[in-house]
């Protein structure tokens, strides 16, 4: 069983890559990734975030929507649950840990409508996870999606120097780079076969 | 906004002037996701098409009874609904494609655009105007899903719908997920090099909005 969840960590870290192989949640990868500060700021907030996700989305699949067949609604409830938890967690942290709440809060406003966040608990759905595979996907995913965040950072702090041409400035070259590095990814498909 | 040319304009604003995937840049995620062929393109766009309008629609009719402070959950709320009708249907009746992206059919509930059209249009405008706005924003949606679509199928698998034109596989990189990011770039680049050649743009489409 634990080489079980092993293998669902890593292969969500790694070989389904959320950004490189899945593509999910670009809008935060190229909106975040200009500034090395912020990619690392929004890689702790998201990665908290989607493991707590996946264990309360899996306590209510599990233990409300199943047993009174509520299948068909996990959109609407899923998402329910993910606006519920960010307005919590962003009332809370404002009282409790208010100097937390000036560096991360802003993240944590954009979290409700993104994709990642809520792929996290339809993927356990889906594929009728147990506890800890739920919580391997998350906090694989979770990590997957920060090293994302930081290796394109990196590179786009360089980017800056470089002499693109014009029509190529800004979003579309570092389309461009992401495809590069999807390809490096690519050298993981390899390592796992699920 | 009540005659035919503002509509018209409004139609057009949606397909060429803020196009949501190429100009404007939001909900990337499918455009590279779903087009590895022209037909989940397609079915894509449609399925956008879809929620997008409803959810204006909707949001237009009840933009008078809901109240500000809780705006944003219900609009949410409405998408969440209408992408469940959809999801259902493209479950029962389009079988082998929703296994392949029936992920990104159930994430069309997050989508930047569906809320930032429904914030910053439907909710301010009559019902016909937000129809016509959903319409446009939805077909520009669809046209930038077929025509990468297009692009990627032809050179990853020589065919187009499944139905093959040439004898060989072109580029197979491009409809693996790295061509996907390589073929929105590059079509990026493309219309805002066509945008400053011809039509004296500044091309910055897709320049740091999100």
């Amino acid at each position: 069983m634990w080489q079980h969840v092993l293998t669902i960590f890593i292969a969500s870290a790694l070989i389904n890559n959320f950004v490189f192989s899945r593509y999910l949640g670009l809008c935060i990868f190229f909106g975040v990734t200009k500034r090395m500060e912020t990619a690392v700021g929004m890689s702790f907030t998201f990665t908290a975030v989607m493991l707590i996700q996946a264990v309360l989305n899996w306590i209510i699949y599990t233990y409300v929507m199943i047993p009174f067949h509520l299948g068909f609604l996990k959109i609407v409830i899923f998402i329910g649950t993910v606006a519920a938890f960010v307005q919590a967690a962003d009332t809370i942290m404002k009282k409790v840990a208010p100097a937390l709440y000036y560096k991360l809060g802003i993240y944590l406003a954009l979290i409700v409508t993104n994709c990642i966040i809520l792929a996290v608990p339809l993927i356990n759905a889906d594929e009728n996870y147990t506890l800890m595979e739920s919580m391997a996907l998350g906090l694989g995913s979770g990590l997957g999606f920060s090293l994302a965040l930081i290796i394109m950072a990196s590179i786009r702090e360089k980017l800056e120097l470089a002499d693109v041409p014009k029509s190529f400035q800004g979003l579309p070259i570092s389309f461009v780079l992401t495809g590069l590095i999807a390809l490096a990814f690519l050298g993981f498909s390899g390592m796992i076969t699920l | 906004m009540s005659n035919n040319v503002s509509l018209w304009a409004l139609f057009k604003n949606g397909i060429f002037g803020e196009n949501p995937v190429f100009r404007l840049a939001l909900s990337l995620c499918p455009a590279v996701a779903v087009t590895s062929g022209v037909k989940n393109g397609f079915l894509m766009g449609v399925a956008v098409l879809f929620v997008m309008t409803m959810t204006n629609v909707t949001v237009s009719l009840l933009r008078n009874f809901i109240n500000p402070k809780v705006r944003i959950p219900s609009y949410v709320f409405i998408t969440a609904t209408w992408v469940t009708v959809i999801d259902q249907v493209m479950a029962a009746y389009q079988r082998a494609v929703y296994k392949e992206m029936g992920l990104y059919i159930m994430l069309i509930v997050a989508f930047a655009i569906i809320l930032s059209r429904a914030e910053m249009f439907a909710s301010k405008n009559k019902l016909l105007p937000s129809f016509v706005d959903g319409i446009g924003m939805g077909l520009g949606f669809l046209l930038a899903l077929v025509l990468l679509g297009v692009f990627r199928e032809f050179l990853g698998k020589g065919s187009l719908w499944g139905v093959h034109i040439l004898n060989a596989k072109p580029l197979l990189i491009m409809i693996m997920p790295a061509g996907g990011f390589f073929a929105v770039g590059l079509m990026m680049g493309w219309l805002n090099w066509i945008d400053r050649k011809f039509f004296g743009g500044t091309g910055g489409g897709g320049g740091g909005h999100h």
